[in-house]
């Protein structure tokens, strides 16, 4: 990605300190995701991924470093311009977070209604929840509750709901954990075609070794807190360093 | 360190002891932030007048059976067992009097607020519990929105409103109640029944109950979504977050009635 060099990036992460009690999980993260970008956060099962993530959106508040998105300093925003901004920003949680209290259609227009200034017509709301039903393949289920829908399924939602203000750049928290293969390789694929269609910078976390292999551009390994080592799906994997290895081992 | 003798005991006894003392205080001052962040965001733009509405329809709606039928059994059981004791007396004149006084001034606020305290402070702190753990209030979050407004700010306004309310429903089915044990048992008309009960009842008796209950519906709101917003993760965190709101409002509402009744007692001449 050498052509991302003299690019500004639209997110950036500066010596990321974040502990929990004695338990100091990121030691000085770093991290630049370009325009365009599929970054790939790779990392083992408790390593801080997702707590980097959630300091990424503001829902943790890091010890020390600096977050910058779009020009922003994220840290030392209000409350009321950090929710402007997380309106450029769509989250994938890993579990999916529908809320299960409404239909999809009701989960698709919350986003919505909170943020009416994005839409130019609040009567467009309907047609945002159909063309993001229809972009991840559930236009049918718009009326069922999220307990009707499968794991995938739900996933499925949850990216219509991560993508319907139509954020520039999207974070997914293990985006294909607890599905099976074949169902992880829809959401992978899904993604792809999201990227390409509204062109997204997507940052990915994950420690699914076939997701990052299909869908990165760019891939980071989180070791012991801090980026351990950094390059293309290619690079990483034909590395000789046992650690980097232990990660693409079958 | 509270000293007992034995190093055994100190470690086995004291220590648990004071955590648990610890652990208390610092409940109650979480919780007199979480109150003092209620307040704060309560007063301030945006409002959330339709969630508001939702969340009071459907505690009113959903508790309405039930306090209604508690309501009915708890004047018919009460009349029927201070009869005859009554009548020993001669007293059975009293009845209508008696029991207006009792259930509007004290058993049916408490009885209906404990009620509720089961029905809707469990209901609110299982499901904050569960939307806590299934990451739905960061997803809330995320999507721009105060969650804290959104779910626990409505809510808490939503018990402090619907609570009086029920309290009142409540005190009228228990009435209509005793006057049906009344009307079969004594051959008191029910228009004898209630003239009696509106003599024997004064503006003194119904405001500061009506004060009270806007209190305890304050109360069973606070209880349930602080447990259910600062649940521990798990499903036993859920189940915890439940049953501690049950719990600790049931307590909190016989201290409210404690001071309520104590501060009645100071400014109105009985």
């Amino acid at each position: 990605m050498d052509s991302t060099k003299n690019i500004k990036p639209v997110l950036e992460l500066r010596d990321l300190h974040k502990s929990f009690g004695d338990n100091h999980v990121l030691k000085g993260f770093n991290l630049k995701l370009y325009d365009g970008e599929n970054l790939v956060v790779m990392g083992k099962s408790g390593s801080g991924k997702s707590v980097m993530v959630k300091c990424l959106v503001g829902l943790l508040q890091p010890d020390s470093g600096s977050i910058t998105i779009k020009n922003q300093d994220i840290t030392a925003m209000g409350q009321k311009e950090l929710d402007v901004l997380r309106t450029e920003i769509g989250f994938l949680f890993q579990g999916s977070a529908l809320y299960d209290s409404m239909t999809v259609r009701e989960n698709l227009e919350f986003p919505l209604r909170r943020h009416k200034d994005k839409i130019q017509n609040f009567q467009d709301t309907e047609t945002l929840v159909k063309e993001a039903l229809e972009n991840v393949g559930l236009a049918n289920a718009i009326d069922l509750m999220p307990s009707e829908l499968s794991g995938g399924m739900q996933r499925r939602v949850a990216l219509a709901r991560a993508l319907i203000l139509k954020p520039q750049i999207i974070m997914y928290d293990e985006p294909t954990t607890g599905l099976d293969p074949i169902t992880a390789k829809e959401i992978i694929q899904l993604m792809r075609t999201i990227q390409l269609k509204y062109h997204t910078s997507s940052l990915i976390i994950t420690h699914d070794v076939d997701c990052a292999r299909v869908i990165s551009n760019r891939m980071i390994l989180l070791v012991d807190g801090i980026n351990y080592a950094e390059g293309t799906f290619a690079e990483l994997s034909n590395s000789k360093d046992p650690q980097i290895q232990a990660f693409f081992k079958n | 360190m509270v000293y007992l003798g034995f190093p055994i005991l100190r470690m086995n006894i004291a220590n648990p002891i004071l955590t648990r003392t610890k652990s208390f205080f610092a409940e109650i001052g979480d919780m007199a932030f979480f109150t003092a962040r209620f307040f704060r965001e309560a007063f301030t733009s945006p409002f959330e007048f339709k969630e508001l509405l939702r969340q009071c329809y459907n505690m009113g709606n959903r508790s309405f059976f039930l306090v209604g039928v508690t309501g009915f059994i708890l004047g018919l059981v009460f009349t029927l067992q201070s009869r005859p004791t009554l009548m020993q007396f001669g007293a059975q004149s009293w009845m209508p009097s008696m029991v207006s006084i009792s259930i509007v001034r004290e058993i049916g606020p408490v009885i209906i607020a404990l009620i509720c305290a089961g029905r809707i402070g469990s209901g609110i702190g299982a499901e904050l519990g569960s939307m806590r753990v299934t990451e739905q209030i960061d997803a809330m979050e995320v999507s721009g929105t105060n969650p804290f407004k959104y779910l626990v700010v409505t809510r808490i306004a939503a018990t402090t409103l619907m609570l009086p309310l029920l309290i009142i429903m409540g005190d009228v089915v228990a009435l209509l109640g005793s006057a049906i044990v009344e009307n079969l048992k004594g051959e008191v008309s029910y228009m004898l029944y209630f003239n009696q009960v509106f003599n024997a009842l004064s503006f003194s008796d119904i405001i500061p109950a009506t004060i009270k209950s806007f209190f305890f519906g304050f109360a069973i709101g606070l209880v349930g979504c602080y447990k259910g917003y600062n649940c521990s993760t798990g499903t036993v965190g859920v189940g915890e977050a439940s049953n501690a709101a049950v719990v600790y409002t049931s307590m909190l509402l016989f201290v409210i009635d404690f001071i309520a009744v104590f501060v009645t007692d100071i400014f109105i001449e009985v």
